[in-house]
């Protein structure tokens, strides 16, 4: 196999989602969040590949297209996104393991390069399953992981994807917290934002 | 007549580049706008509930708007629409048709006066329930490589007193269509089916 990794894309989807109220209150300014989404070949579906570095330089690939995709859904810059993650499902002929190469040897320079900064772990969902899977997409704050208000959650699907020998690779993005935020914990105001955790 | 109270809107581009054959030179894209809004009619039956239309026109127009933004800005790109609606599960199947006339209006209005019905599904359903929306070409309701459908959903929506609205454009033909019919370059335009 060779190992130049160019991402074979049958399909790009982005979702916006924008809250304007949640249990009758308003949410000024909307909370918003992107998330863009490719379908891709697996070239290493159906058989046993020890190798896995042309899945991790397809991370790479796709860790830019996806993150510039999902900040021009929102239509701020880069360095306005507030929370990120990403998440693949790989079709019934491929392993979990593929998931794994393409997003956490390479796929996260490019998404830090599209934002600027990025100083905390992009968190991360992996599963196996088929046509229309929903994937679950962790969010988390992209310079303090610990700050309470971002941690959340964005749902995608595709109902014709991922077929047997694809895999669904997504990054999403947002310019905001959860709506009506409440249960405390650090605040974004009080990031030090030098390791990525506080 | 009831306010109109969008909880939630979601936009959905796919960018569709082959399904296993040859590649189209430029690929096909479908686009869906969907609002979750308060149901002012759940949990109680309401005679007179036709007031409502008017209501959403100009959520009507603010979603078709958004879609041709979402397609690149340009109206002359659209070839293809539908609509549709799920009824959270306080509300009944005709609170979904209160969508027909300002879904299906505000689309024709933006795009220059198509003549296609709007094709259209509805139903009643739960949070995450899911939609499969029709989609026809936009002047010629016989055009058979047009005919296509979207999946849409939404998660967190609709709950029991609410409605998710979705309105579907798109900028061609399915990717690979070749199963013959009435092709779009064979269009007469004047009643909206040829």
């Amino acid at each position: 196999m060779t190992a130049t990794g160019k991402a074979k894309i049958r399909k790009l989807v982005t979702f916006v989602e924008e809250t304007r109220s949640e249990m009758g209150r308003a949410i000024e300014p909307p909370t918003r969040r992107a998330a863009a989404v490719a379908v891709i070949e697996n070239p290493c579906a159906g058989k046993f590949v020890e190798d896995l570095s042309e899945l991790m330089n397809i991370g790479e690939e796709l860790g830019g297209l996806l993150t510039e995709r999902a900040v021009a859904a929102l239509g701020i810059s880069g360095t306005s996104v507030e929370s990120y993650g990403k998440a693949a499902a790989v079709g019934e002929n491929g392993e979990i393991e593929h998931a794994a190469a393409i997003l956490h040897p390479k796929l996260g320079a490019p998404v830090r390069k599209a934002l600027g900064k990025g100083a905390a772990l992009i968190p991360s969902s992996k599963k196996r399953g088929g046509l229309g899977v929903a994937l679950d997409i962790p969010l988390g704050h992209k310079d303090a992981a610990f700050v309470r208000s971002h941690f959340d959650g964005m749902e995608v699907r595709i109902n014709d994807a991922p077929r047997a020998n694809e895999i669904m690779v997504a990054v999403a993005v947002t310019d905001s917290g959860r709506p009506l935020a409440r249960v405390g914990g650090l605040k974004k105001e009080e990031i030090k934002g030098e390791d990525g955790l506080r | 007549m009831p306010e109109v109270r969008v909880r939630k809107s979601v936009t959905v581009v796919e960018e569709i580049f082959h399904e296993g054959g040859p590649a189209p030179a430029v690929p096909l894209r479908r686009a869906a706008a969907l609002a979750v809004i308060q149901n002012p009619f759940a949990d109680s039956y309401v005679a007179d509930i036709t007031g409502f239309m008017d209501g959403l026109k100009p959520l009507g127009l603010e979603m078709a708007n958004a879609l041709v933004r979402a397609l690149g800005g340009d109206p002359r790109v659209v070839e293809g629409y539908g609509k549709g609606a799920i009824v959270g599960a306080a509300g009944e199947i005709e609170h979904g048709a209160l969508w027909h006339v300002p879904g299906g209006y505000a689309m024709r209005e933006i795009l220059g006066g198509a003549k296609a019905i709007v094709a259209s599904s509805k139903k009643v359903g739960g949070p995450g329930a899911r939609l499969d929306i029709p989609i026809t070409h936009i002047n010629a309701s016989y055009v058979r490589s047009h005919f296509d459908s979207m999946e849409v959903g939404v998660a967190d929506g609709p709950r029991a007193d609410e409605m998710l609205l979705a309105l579907v454009m798109t900028t061609g033909a399915r990717v690979h269509a070749r199963v013959g019919g009435l092709k779009a370059s064979e269009i007469k335009g004047e009643d909206g089916l040829r």
